[in-house]
Order: structure tokens, then C-alpha cells, then sequence
């Protein structure tokens, strides 16, 4: 149980850890959290995944809808993120409308999604300026133990690749078919404790953190996102750095939203 | 509570138990009646007609002329006498709010401090996110806790870090007579300091904290399981080597070193009946 | 609610006396609970129960926020019942519609029911909902989850609160509806019992009974309520039952 204030001494314990290359849960700074993700969870959606990220755990269900395109991208279809951060989730969050947090990991998560292009999204048009597949992703937090991006993220994706269309319960096809995805976006986040820098922050390692570095990679080996946050700072020297260890942890990441454990 | 060390016989009511004898006990829901006819319903417990029920989640005591359930689950429940570690959350005029992981927020009011604290000036002394050792010294019916700092071992917390198990698991941290606490000291060489509301302040080398963590970890997840003694035991053998006995401590300001508990001061000895909290007044009605 | 397509109605009672899933009228849909499986939560549950699945999470007794809700002579109880977007065949916007809000009032009053209450002035008992996936019966499932959430919190109680759905289905009184039944039933009548006592702490009704058809129901809900209550002990058993004490034989 976390519900308490973040005590002085403890922050302060992470961060003399961190100095001799220790973690609280005996990681390397390097070392991902265990990551399993469970497809098709949610028999209601189209598409869904249920992500565990060590003691955090993340629910996505994506769904598709007929609807009308934009009118300045009359041959695109319509692409929506968003994060849902339960007070289920956390004795941090409250209930009511959405907080800051909740619309940041909506957005950074929606980022890298269409800036990877992950749908491609004149596929999902039906009729130009007419009629067009509208792709909803909600993600739902169900247990926050740090690093909210990362599991809601890979969770997202998960989600999409195993997605259906389903287009024959619309009336627009014989048959439903698989949505097509391209690329497969993941985020891997990372946060400075002093001098060193941690990959999969835990909620004990984010309330030390001196900044927050998210970068977001697809399997073409391409930068397609970041966001920094928290409070502190980043030398471009640690953004090159820590790009590299994206990129690394981002092959293993996506096996796992592929398939099921990684 | 390292306090078993010496009093094997301590009766406490909801929220604590005491070391019982090594025996099975019946685990209860809320709503079970209850056998024990001709006793009293105590903690843990409500009556309806001539019959008592357990109202929480927990194993079946009878203390006679009380019948009560000890809980398994649950948030800390402040009794009075209890020590307890607390983090500042707000700094008023005259007192200082502390979380202490209980259903309500303490105030530690500048005369329960070690200090001459003037009126607005108490945040030079405790600032939000500070750790202290307090005692609970009342307990209002408006729900109010009040606590202190005047006493042994209780102060200000500098330096180790805190770990939270849930507070049933406290009596397993303990262990019986103080030997579970006593056997991670010994391997790990850490200090250790035992809240009653499940806040356990441990100091030490990094090694030393993350060994004791780990243990402590086992406890609070396997608590309630067979054999976790064993178990502990042999983590904590497992993981002997010949530096992590002995004082290879981090260093710590021996200006607060005295206000750094090893064992936290035992808790009053209290009559049975009414450390049991198990009045007829403390049973509801339904 | 309906899917888009077909309107059809279904058949959803065969003349041997099954139902469309091959229940009988009688016959509960297949419920599995998990006590605890939230790590922040200070108790919680997970029900799978037909294709609904349900999580609960419970905080508390703890300050009250906002502080104008705190009571000085007891705790305060909320509730949150809400549905993720993704847990219908159409896509529900996220956040509290009037439905959700008054399920979520007509649970939090269940619960104060049984909750005691006054033993924690002045604070805040909050108990959160999420239907994840949502198959007829949502409000019984999270009901049932929000109750063994709160044991598991330790929170003290007069009893659990087993709660399930009777309905109406081709004339028929029919226990714990699935969604095509709900959708072309003729009545819907959940509840939520209090062993303890045998009274109900929640009620709704809407459809077509008459008194007798609503006499069985109620006695059908009754039964199938009872069902559930072992079907919760057990999960909360299965959580604590290896407990032993400090000092014990270990």
C-alpha cells in the first residue's frame, strides 16, 4: 500500500541507491520490469490487451465505428487515444474529470501512434468525404505502480495488432478482417535519479525523480515521439544515450505486444 | 513490535494481536455467527438477538467473557500507547499534520514536540515529508489522534528508509519473543525500527537495507502461509556473506543517532479487558 | 445496447425449459472471484461472471475529499460505478452518465447499509467500480465485487452483500439474465441480499410482473443470492485461509 505521502527519507534512500548502481527492487538501471501482455481480454472490443508491467497493470480495448471523416482529410480515416486513470488505480488519483496526468499519457501515447503511422489512415476510409472507420483506443488504469506510458502504450498497440475490423457487423464487407498495422510503436521511458538514469521507473523511483525522458521507437529503428516531464533536466548528450537504450528495450517491448510474454 | 522481546503477554484490541499460543485459529467473515455461547461480543464483532456475529474479516479470539475477531486485512487503527512512524503532510501555526497510514491525519501540536516551537515557525523544526516516530496518546470519539513525541525513541527519523508491510503482518515482523526481528538485525546487520501501523524504519548499509526490505517483502506476502520462518531464515542465510555482519552501517549523524530507535519502547502493560477494547460499549448493534 | 444488425428476437426459451446460453430457469450463469488482486488498493476483487467482468477496489477509511461530504458522527461512503469505454458492443463515452451515477448512489446506500459506519467519524469509505466488459447484471457483479473488496479491506460489516438480477424471459421467471435476455425479457429485477437478516438492501425493478410472478422472483433471487454468498466466502477463504498467527508453528 502507497497511499501514504511520499516520506523525505525514502526519496532520498532511491536516490542514495541509485549513487552505487542500486535500485529498490534490486534492478540494474538498464533492467525493464517483467512485461507479459495478454491479448484479447475484453471480449467487447475489437481489439484489446490486458499489459502487466511488474505490479502495474493496464487494460486497452480499441473500437471501431462508422463515421464521417474530417472535412479537411476527406480520405482519412479518425484516430483517438484515451487514457483513463481510474481512482481504482491509485489512492493519487481522484475522481472527476481528467487530470493532467491522465490527458498526458493520452496524448503521448496517441503521438507515437499516428506519428509512426502505425494505421495507415486512408485505409480505414470507406467513402471519401462520406463515410470512414473511426478508431477509438481506450486504455484503462487498473493498478499504478509506475510508469503509466510504457504500459498504456504497449497495451494500446497490443490492442491494434489485434484488432479486428468489423465491418461485415456494419454492413460495409462480406467478412471482418484484421486491422491492418504497419508499425509497431513502443514508448520506453526512463527517469534521472542523481547522476544515473533508470529504464521503467516504479511509482517509488517517479516520486524521486529529478526528470523523466519518454522515447517512443518503431521496428524500423526510427524516433517517432518523446516527451520529457517531471521536473529536472537532460543533456543532449543523455537524450543520444538514452535513445540507444530505446531502441534496445524497444525490440523486446514489441515482441511482447505481439505475441503474449517477453 | 520489537517490545515482544521481553512480554510474551500483551492483550490488545482491533488492529493488533498479540503473539497467541502456537494454535490453528478459525478464520471468520462478516456475518458468521459465531460459536462460544455465554460470551460477550468484543472487538470485531456485533450481536443480534441473543446471537454474536463477526463484523470483520479476521480469526476468532475468545477472551472470555469476550468473544472477538482479530483482523487479518485492513488499514492501521490507532490505540492508544502505540508507536507509531509518521510523515508531515502540513504545517500549521501550532501543529504539524502527520499521515500515520491510519483513517485520519494526526496533529502533533508543538507542546507533544522536543522544541520550543514559536507560533507559525513549525515548519523550521518539521517540514512536509519528514518521517517521526510518535506515540498515540488519545483517541477522541470525533475521530481526532492525538499523538506525541515526548518520550523514548520518539522523534525525528533521518537517514535508512522506510518500508510499509500491512499492519496485521506486524506480530509476524516481530516474531515470537522479537526473534523474527531479531534474526534479520543479526544477518543483515541493519537497524530496525517497528511501527505498529506497519511503517518499518530501516537503517543500515545499502546491502544491509535492501536485505532486510527483501524479508520484510516475504512477510508481508506470505504472512499468512506455513513454514515462512523457515523460509525467511533462508533468504536471509542465503544471502550471508562475511561483510554484511558486523558495522558496516552507513553513516549516520550522531547528533540524531540517539533519536533513532533500535527497538521501538514497548507499549504500556494494560489489563486485559480493557487493552481488548472488548466492552459490551465497543460491540454494535445491528 | 443491441449489436447493429439483426433485430431479431431470439429464441430464449427452448420448449424443453432452456434458455438461450442452455441454462435452465433456474441456473446461475458460471461466477469466478479473485479476493485481492490490486497492489495499491487497500482491498479489492475481481469477478468474472458470464461475460461480465467486473474490478473493485476499495480506500479507506481514510480522510474525506471533498471536505464537505465528511459527517462528524460517521464515515461516508462512496461509490463510483463506472464502465470502461470499451466494455459495451458501442463504444461508451468515458465518464459518469446519469446511469452510472444513480447506480452508483443506489450501491453506496446498499453498502451504509451493512457498513459500520461510526466507528470511523469523519472519514471517507470509497469504493470504486470498473466494468471492464459488460454482459446484463454489471450492477450485481460490481456489487458482489465491491463487498468482497470491503471484507478484504478489513472494513466491519454486518454481513456481505450477495446480489444478483431476476428477470422475466418468455413468460417465464428467470434468475441472473444474460444480455440477450435483458435485452428482449420482459422484466428485470436486481437485488442484493443481507443473509445476515434475509432483508435486501437493493432493489430495482423495471418491466412487467404480476404480484405472483414478483413473489417468485423475489424468492428466486433469494436463492440464487445464496449461491453467490459461498461462491464469496470461498474467494476470500481461498485469500486467507492458510493465516496463521505470529509466534505460530512456523
Amino acid at each position: 500500500m502507497s497511499g501514504e505521502v511520499a516520506a523525505e527519507i525514502r526519496t532520498a534512500h532511491v536516490l542514495e541507491l541509485a549513487a552505487s548502481g542500486k535500485r529498490l527492487d534490486g534492478r540494474g538501471a538498464d533492467d525493464y520490469r517483467t512485461v507479459s501482455v495478454e491479448p484479447g481480454f475484453i471480449a467487447t472490443a475489437d481489439g484489446s490487451a490486458l499489459v502487466r508491467l511488474g505490479d502495474t497493470v493496464v487494460a486497452a480495448g480499441v473500437k471501431l465505428e462508422l463515421g464521417k471523416p474530417f472535412p479537411d482529410t476527406p480520405n482519412a480515416g479518425v484516430l483517438t487515444t484515451n487514457a483513463e486513470l481510474v481512482p481504482l488505480s491509485s489512492p493519487t488519483f481522484e475522481p472527476g474529470p481528467p487530470q493532467p496526468g491522465a490527458i498526458e499519457v493520452s496524448r503521448v501515447v496517441d503521438r507515437a501512434i499516428r506519428a509512426a503511422e502505425a494505421i495507415d489512415l486512408t485505409r480505414l476510409c470507406v467513402t471519401p468525404g462520406e463515410k470512414t472507420w473511426v478508431c477509438y483506443v481506450d486504455v484503462h488504469v487498473l493498478d499504478h505502480s509506475g510508469n503509466l506510458i510504457d504500459a498504456a502504450m504497449l497495451a494500446g498497440v497490443s490492442a491494434l495488432a489485434h484488432a479486428t475490423v468489423p465491418a461485415k457487423r456494419f454492413g460495409v464487407a462480406e467478412a471482418d478482417y484484421a486491422l491492418d498495422v504497419q508499425h509497431l510503436p513502443v514508448e520506453c521511458t526512463f527517469v534521472r535519479l542523481g547522476d544515473t538514469i533508470v529504464v521503467d521507473p516504479t511509482f517509488d523511483e517517479e516520486q524521486a525523480a529529478q526528470g523523466r525522458l519518454t522515447i517512443a521507437t518503431d521496428e524500423l529503428g526510427r524516433v517517432v515521439a518523446m516527451q520529457k516531464g517531471l521536473v529536472g533536466a537532460f543533456s543532449p548528450d543523455d537524450v543520444r544515450s538514452l535513445v540507444a537504450r530505446a531502441l534496445a528495450h524497444g525490440d523486446r517491448l514489441r515482441a511482447a505486444a505481439r505475441g503474449g510474454a517477453a | 513490535m520489537s517490545q515482544g522481546h521481553r512480554s510474551g503477554h500483551r492483550h490488545r484490541g482491533r488492529g493488533e494481536t498479540s503473539p497467541p499460543p502456537s494454535r490453528e485459529r478459525t478464520l471468520v467473515l462478516p456475518g458468521e455467527e459465531l460459536p462460544g455461547q455465554g460470551l460477550k461480543p468484543g472487538a470485531g464483532t456485533y450481536r443480534v438477538g441473543g446471537k454474536v456475529y463477526a463484523s470483520v474479516l479476521g480469526l476468532l479470539a475468545p477472551k472470555p467473557p469476550f468473544l472477538t475477531v482479530i483482523p487479518l486485512s485492513g488499514r492501521y487503527i490507532p490505540k492508544a500507547g502505540d508507536t507509531v512512524i509518521g510523515v508531515v503532510t502540513d504545517c500549521q501555526t501550532t501543529f504539524w499534520l502527520l499521515d500515520i497510514a491510519a483513517p485520519r491525519w494526526a496533529p502533533l501540536h508543538v507542546t507533544g514536540s522536543p522544541w520550543k516551537v514559536e507560533v507559525g515557525e513549525t515548519d523550521q523544526y518539521l517540514r512536509v515529508g519528514d518521517a517521526v516516530v510518535v506515540r498515540v496518546e488519545s483517541l477522541e470519539a470525533t475521530g481526532r489522534i492525538g499523538v506525541t513525541m515526548l518520550g523514548d525513541g520518539l522523534g525525528k527519523l533521518e537517514g535508512g528508509t522506510i518500508v510499509s508491510v500491512s499492519p496485521a503482518r506486524i506480530p509476524r515482523v516481530v516474531g515470537r519473543n522479537g526473534s523474527m526481528v531479531g534474526s534479520i538485525t543479526a544477518h543483515t546487520g541493519a537497524e530496525i525500527a517497528v511501527g505498529q501501523n506497519g511503517r518499518i524504519w530501516v537503517g543500515g548499509s545499502p546491502e544491509a537495507i535492501h536485505r532486510t526490505r527483501e524479508a520484510l517483502r516475504m512477510i508481508d506476502e506470505q504472512g499468512q502461509h506455513r513454514g515462512l520462518t523457515a523460509r525467511v531464515e533462508s533468504y536471509l542465510t542465503s544471502t550471508d556473506r562475511a561483510g554484511d555482519r558486523g558495522p558496516e552501517r552507513a553513516p549516520i549523524e550522531s547528533a540524531h543517532r540517539d533519536a533513532i530507535p533500535h527497538e521501538l519502547p514497548p507499549l504500556p502493560d494494560v489489563s486485559p479487558d480493557e487493552a481488548d477494547g472488548a466492552g459490551p460499549d465497543d460491540s454494535a448493534e445491528y | 445496447m443491441g449489436s447493429v444488425g439483426a433485430k431479431d428476437v431470439p429464441v430464449l426459451l427452448t420448449p424443453e425449459g432452456r434458455r438461450i446460453d442452455g441454462r435452465k430457469l433456474d441456473e446461475l450463469r458460471p461466477i469466478r472471484i479473485q479476493a485481492g488482486p490490486l497492489h495499491q488498493a487497500d482491498g479489492s476483487a475481481f469477478v468474472e461472471w458470464g461475460a461480465n467482468k467486473v474490478m473493485a477496489a476499495v480506500y479507506g477509511p481514510r480522510e474525506v475529499h471533498p471536505r464537505h461530504l465528511q459527517q462528524n458522527n460517521k464515515a461516508v461512503i462512496q461509490c463510483r460505478y463506472n464502465m470502461a469505454a470499451f466494455s459495451v458492443d458501442e463504444r461508451k463515452r468515458p465518464g459518469l452518465d446519469r446511469r452510472s451515477q444513480e447506480i452508483s448512489k443506489v450501491i453506496a446506500e446498499a453498502f451504509e447499509s451493512v457498513v459500520f459506519a461510526e466507528e470511523y467519524p469523519r472519514t471517507s469509505i470509497d469504493v470504486y467500480i470498473e466494468v471492464l466488459q459488460a454482459n446484463a447484471g454489471t450492477r450485481c457483479a460490481g456489487l458482489v465485487a465491491a463487498s468482497v473488496a470491503l471484507a478484504d479491506a478489513g472494513i466491519p460489516m454486518v454481513d456481505l452483500l450477495p446480489a444478483v438480477a431476476v428477470g422475466k424471459v418468455a413468460g417465464q421467471i428467470a434468475l441472473d439474465l444474460k444480455k440477450e435476455e435483458d435485452n428482449f425479457g420482459e422484466a428485470d429485477l436486481p437485488m442484493a441480499l443481507v443473509p445476515q437478516s434475509g432483508r435486501l438492501v437493493l432493489l430495482q425493478m423495471e418491466g412487467h410482473m404480476t404480484p405472483e410472478e414478483l413473489s417468485r422472483a423475489l424468492d428466486l433471487g433469494v436463492a440464487g443470492c445464496t449461491v453467490i454468498y459461498g461462491k464469496m466466502k470461498q474467494a476470500l477463504r481461498d485469500r486467507y485461509a492458510t493465516t496463521e498467527l505470529a509466534g505460530g508453528a512456523a
